[in-house]
Order: structure tokens, then C-alpha cells, then sequence
């Protein structure tokens, strides 16, 4: 029989790996849930999970796709390396593609600024959304958890409210969605035949200042500190209403980002459901990128593949769509259970050291050479 | 505004706080044995369409509540196996457990949506029933929101007048002493942790099959995580999870007669009561540290090794 032993120290070979592992996990899972939902599983496969990469276009789209989620996911890891939970990202998406939108339709500014500062005004709104669990946990001690969470219910039904009320396009053939954003307010297509925008490259150039934020800087080394050893860092003297404060702010602008980006690049205007679930996902993202910048990307375009895959399964092979949330519930599950193996190792249980004794007559021997 | 027009509203409330009450009481019991789950929104749901698709299925039920309860089990299992076996983080883990359920069930519930079953006819107790004002108020609900109440004073009895009760918070608080005394915390943990996951079942199942009654995707809209403040808004005590409970139910019901009321407000600012209710009542129970500190089980949401 085999048991599990505690390493000596955490073994970094199985960080890097254990994401593999559980994206392995998750694709051998998908192809036994393809055979049992009656469809030719490599058909399946091929559809689901190869396809996106054989056309431009399909490159294309899940590079789009991997933008909120990288855009989300990095600021999520910033807070979930200093045990500060924003799992709101949703909202703050939400928020931020409001504030953005409404800037672009009622400001009247033309081509060079109006599209920063509609950017600008969905960093404020997303960060304004993430203030509110943030001042609420360093004031009144309340879980940002929860208070995070409730917020993208707000924030969903206000977006509802704006497109259904006072934002509803007039000539819209009272459809809920505002009116289509200007060019002006459009972020452009990069490459012909793509919807990719510049947002890809704004959130890569995030990703980069982010890691310099956590790895360089004296600000995201309290954080870690935070994270690792909340003790020691408070010995240190190290705040924790600051990190708790900059872990939600930037996580909020993030997500805020995401958010304008969205409505302002692939979507055109303000619609009831702005995100499927890219705020949530994100959470996943993070986790699976091990919180680590480069790590976020790659687990991005993972799950961008997922989302991706899920349509085109339900376009081509009438499976529901709803199969993508399962393979991202699933994907968590396999990473968090691989991670053991980070900090523990399978070892095999030694026979009981007394020969002498009959074996099997003092179970505690066992329990004792175990 | 005569009483008339408030007993419906009261008897409503009291439907819609009985899927809080059985899942805040499931959690409760989890985390006054020290495990924080964070996946009562996930067990809620898997349990809602696992209990509506075996209603529809057999029309029966009886049958379909224990097999919400079932799926809720079979989930709370999981989320058992991956933090007290393999050791891993709590908080990760119950967010995994409530994005796998959502995805989860509507992935399953996909076949589901547009069917109706019957949903759970009140009691009726001859005289008590037909009393005006107190017959409609008290005396003509289904069975589970009787059951409900009495889970609140059974828990309650358990945990501060039995044995089990008293070693399961031994395991909340202190966990290496209960482990010193001989008791073994984790198999204790693994039984509140199921026990959690059933009734965050029978709650989803509940809301499915009787309250609403059908299917619809994400149909709990946030009632777990709603659950999961009322135990912190209880101070881990279950006859205020009941209050708790009451409240939260007024609220969500009061957005379907603010127009009754003569109240001109859109109606998605009514729809956003229960959610912002939340954070209110968090931070008045936070507020004050001390609150916090001398109710909430102390070893709430920390990994337990006993060879560590």
C-alpha cells in the first residue's frame, strides 16, 4: 500500500506540473463524457479542442476571448497571493463596461480622446465597484468574500435596469440594449479577418507592469509576505488594510478594464449579458496559472479554448453549450487535487520493523512504523 | 393597508426563508466543526435539479427531495475527499464546488427547462387551519417548512446538549486537542461536511420541486452565498439562523408586492434588496470584532493534518 508523506520542502517540479496534469485530466475527462453522450468522442475532441487552432480566424477568436480573462485573472492572482478573495471580478467587469459605455455615448468628444477616457472611466468604475468590498473589510471587518460576491448581483441587475430604462436605444425596436458605440468609440480590429483589438496587446503590456509590481517592488513583496506568513507580516509591521486596499483596487481596474474592452471591442454596445462568466472563470484562470503572470496567460488561452470549444460543440454537434462550465469546474478540481503532490509524495508504507512479532498482532505497530 | 393584505405576504416570506434555513443550518453545523465550505451555491443547485429531474421522473416527491439530498451529499463528498483528505485550501476548493455545480446542473438541467411539477401542498389540520389571521399565518404551510423550524432547535440540541455535539465543536475550535484526546477530527469533519451537503440539497430541492416549482437555470441566484452570511449574521447560532432566515425571506418576497404598496421603483432596484440586505447585515455584525471573535469557531476554515 502507498501513503502520503510530507515533503521536506514543497517541490517546485510539481507546481509547474500539476497544471499540465490537470489539463490532461480534464481533456481525458472530456473524451469519456463524449463517448457517454452518444457523440463520436474524436470527432468531439477535434471539435472542442483542435479545431480553434487550424484557422486564422479561429486563432483569432480565442486570442479574443483570452483578453478579459487575462485582463481578470491577473489581478485576482495579485490578491489571491495576499489572501485577499475578490471573487466579484464579474461585477467589476460589469461596472467598468457601464462606466465606459456611457462615456462613449453621451460624451461628446471625438477620435483621439474620447477612447481613453472611456478606458479610463471603465478603470474607475471597476475599481469604484472592488472600493466598496475593500473599504467594508478594512473598516467594518466584513468578508470580502461575500460582500464581493453580492455586488455582481447588483452590478448584473443595474446593467439590466440601463439597458431596459434609461439607456434603451430609441430606435433600438425596443430591444434592451443601448445604442451601437460611435467609431470613435470603437476599438478597431487589429489584423484583418480578427476581431482581435488592441486590448490583447494593452493586457499583455498589464501583465508585464504587474509582475514588476509583485516580483520588484517593495508594495508587492508586503503582499506575498501577506500571503505566505500573515504572522511575519504583521511582526513586520507590514498593513494589511493596504494590501487588502491595493490587492481589490487593482483587481477592480482590472476587471473594469475587461469590462470596457469587451463593449467597446467585439460586442459594440450595451446588451443584457455583457460576460459569460469571464469574471468567474478568471478565478479558475488565476489558479491555474499559479498566480503567476505568465502562468495567467497560458491558462487563459486554455480557457478561452474551453469557451471557444463550447460554442462551436454546440454549433456542430448540438451539445449543449452549458458543457463549458463543467469542464471549468472540473479543471479546478483536477489542479487543486494534483497540488497535493506538491507538498506531499506517495511513498510506499513500510512492512511493520518487528519481525518477530506476528504480523498483525498490535495494530498500533503498524500506526507507529507508518 | 388593511392585515388582510399582509398575511400573504408573511406566508410567502416564510416559503421563500425555508431553502436558507436548511442550507445556513447545514453550513452551520460544517463550520462550528472548523471547515469553511464555500460551495453551498454549487450543492444547492445540483441538488434542485436532481431533485426535479427524479419528481418529473417518478412524480413522486418524497422521492425527488431525497434525491436532491442525495446529489447535494455526493457533491458535499467531493469537496470532503479534496480539503480534508488531500489537504487542500478550503476557500479554493468551495468556490471550485460552486462553479463545478453551476456548470453542472446546467449542463443536466438543459432537458429540464419548461417542465412543472406539482410543487407541495400546505397542511391542513382541521380547526387550526380555518382560524382567520393565525390559520393562514401559521398553520397551513407544507411539511418542510415545519421540518425547517424543527432542524433549528434540533441542531441547536446537538451541538449544546449532546456528546457528538459537544466533540464536533471540539473539532471547531481546537482540532490537534480533540485529535490529542482520541477522537478523530477527520472523520467527524467528513460527517458535518456531508451532513452540510445534504441539506444544502434538500434546500435546492426544495426551492425546485415546491417552492417555485420548476427548473431554471442558476434558479438559486446567490441563495447559497446568502446562506452563507446568515451564519456569520447568527453567530454560528441556529435559533438565529432561523430569524436570519425570516428576514431575508420578507425581503426577497417584498419585491413582488412593493407594487401592491403603491411604490414606484424599477423593478430591478427591488430585485437588488436581498443582495445589498446582505452586505448591510454583514457589516453590523462585523462591525464589532468581538462579535466575531468570541462566536466564530477558532479553527474555522484551517487545514487539519493529524500527522502533521
Amino acid at each position: 500500500m502507498f501513503k502520503l508523506e510530507m515533503r521536506p520542502e514543497p517541490s517546485r517540479l510539481m507546481g509547474l506540473c500539476s497544471p499540465l496534469l490537470a489539463a490532461v485530466l480534464t481533456l481525458a475527462s472530456g473524451f469519456v463524457m463524449f463517448s457517454l453522450l452518444g457523440t463520436s468522442p474524436a470527432e468531439a475532441f477535434y471539435v472542442f479542442f483542435i479545431k480553434a487552432f487550424t484557422s486564422e480566424y479561429g486563432l483569432g477568436e480565442l486570442a479574443l476571448k483570452s483578453t478579459p480573462l487575462i485582463l481578470c485573472a491577473i489581478g485576482l492572482a495579485v490578491g489571491f497571493r495576499a489572501n485577499v478573495w475578490n471573487i466579484g471580478a464579474e461585477g467589476q467587469l460589469t461596472i467598468g463596461a457601464l462606466a465606459g459605455a456611457g462615456v462613449g455615448l453621451f460624451v461628446p468628444l471625438d477620435a483621439p480622446w474620447l477612447m481613453p477616457l472611456m478606458l479610463l472611466a471603465g478603470i474607475a468604475g471597476g475599481m469604484a465597484w472592488a472600493a466598496v468590498p475593500a473599504f467594508l473589510r478594512t473598516r467594518f471587518n466584513t468578508s470580502e468574500i461575500l460582500v464581493s460576491l453580492m455586488l455582481v448581483y447588483v452590478a448584473k441587475l443595474l446593467l439590466l435596469w440601463l439597458v431596459h430604462g434609461p439607456w434603451r436605444d430609441p430606435d433600438g425596436f425596443n430591444f434592451p440594449q443601448s445604442a451601437m458605440l460611435s467609431d470613435a468609440a470603437t476599438l478597431t480590429p487589429l489584423i484583418e479577418g480578427t476581431r482581435v483589438t488592441g486590448a490583447l496587446l494593452l493586457s499583455l503590456l498589464l501583465v508585464g507592469a504587474i509582475w514588476f509590481l509583485v516580483d520588484k517592488t517593495l508594495a508587492g513583496y508586503r503582499m506575498r509576505v501577506a500571503g505566505l506568513a500573515p504572522a511575519a507580516a504583521r511582526y513586520a509591521g507590514f498593513s494589511e488594510k493596504r494590501n487588502v486596499w491595493l490587492a481589490l483596487l487593482l483587481s477592480g481596474a482590472t476587471a473594469g478594464l475587461a469590462g470596457i474592452c469587451e463593449v467597446a471591442g467585439p460586442i459594440g454596445q450595451l446588451q443584457p449579458q455583457i460576460s459569460p462568466g469571464y469574471g468567474f472563470a478568471a478565478i479558475i484562470v488565476a489558479f491555474v496559472g499559479r498566480l503567476h503572470p505568465v502562468g495567467v496567460v497560458l491558462a487563459s488561452v486554455l480557457m478561452s479554448l474551453l469557451y471557444l470549444g463550447g460554442e462551436s460543440a454546440q454549433m456542430e454537434l448540438q451539445l449543449p453549450a452549458a458543457i463549458t462550465g463543467l469542464f471549468q469546474g472540473m479543471l479546478l478540481f483536477y489542479l487543486l487535487a494534483a497540488d497535493l503532490f506538491i507538498n506531499f509524495r506517495l511513498v510506499r508504507k513500510q512492512a511493520p520493523k518487528r519481525v518477530v512479532a506476528s504480523a498483525g498482532t498490535v495494530p498500533a505497530i503498524e500506526k507507529d512504523a507508518a | 393597508m388593511k392585515t388582510g393584505a399582509l398575511i400573504p405576504i408573511v406566508a410567502s416570506s416564510v416559503g421563500a426563508a425555508t431553502p436558507l434555513v436548511y442550507a445556513a443550518l447545514g453550513e452551520l453545523v460544517v463550520e462550528r466543526s472548523g471547515v469553511l465550505n464555500l460551495g453551498v451555491e454549487g450543492m444547492m443547485l445540483v441538488g434542485a435539479i436532481g431533485g426535479f429531474a427524479v419528481t418529473v421522473a417518478t412524480g413522486n416527491m418524497a422521492l425527488g427531495l431525497l434525491a436532491g439530498i442525495a446529489c447535494g451529499m455526493l457533491l458535499a463528498l467531493l469537496f470532503g475527499v479534496l480539503t480534508l483528505t488531500l489537504q487542500t485550501n478550503q476557500v479554493a476548493t468551495g468556490l471550485a464546488l460552486t462553479l463545478f455545480g453551476v456548470g453542472l446542473s446546467a449542463f443536466a438541467g438543459r432537458v429540464y427547462v419548461g417542465k412543472v411539477v406539482d410543487g407541495l401542498g400546505g397542511i391542513s389540520l382541521p380547526l387550526l387551519s380555518d382560524l382567520p389571521v393565525l390559520g393562514p399565518l401559521l398553520f397551513r404551510y407544507d411539511l418542510l417548512v415545519y421540518g425547517s423550524v424543527l432542524l433549528a432547535g434540533a441542531v441547536h440540541y446537538f451541538l449544546n446538549r449532546t456528546r457528538p455535539g459537544l466533540i464536533v465543536r471540539a473539532a471547531g475550535e481546537s482540532p490537534s486537542t480533540a485529535h490529542a484526546i482520541g477522537f478523530r477530527v477527520i472523520a467527524i469533519r467528513y460527517a458535518t461536511v456531508l451532513f452540510g451537503g445534504a441539506m444544502s440539497g434538500l434546500a435546492g430541492a426544495y426551492l425546485s420541486c415546491a417552492l417555485t416549482p420548476m427548473w431554471i437555470e442558476g434558479m438559486t441566484a446567490g441563495r447559497g452565498w446568502i446562506a452563507l452570511a446568515l451564519v456569520v449574521f447568527a453567530t454560528w447560532k441556529p435559533w438565529r439562523v432561523l430569524l436570519g432566515a425570516y428576514l431575508f425571506g420578507g425581503v426577497t418576497v417584498l419585491q413582488f408586492h412593493a407594487q401592491g404598496f403603491g411604490l414606484d421603483v424599477p423593478s430591478e432596484f427591488l430585485s437588488m434588496l436581498p443582495y445589498l440586505a446582505t452586505i448591510v447585515v454583514l457589516v453590523l455584525i462585523c462591525r464589532d470584532p468581538k462579535i466575531i471573535l468570541l462566536n466564530q469557531p477558532i479553527s474555522l476554515g484551517k487545514r487539519f493534518h493529524p500527522d502533521a
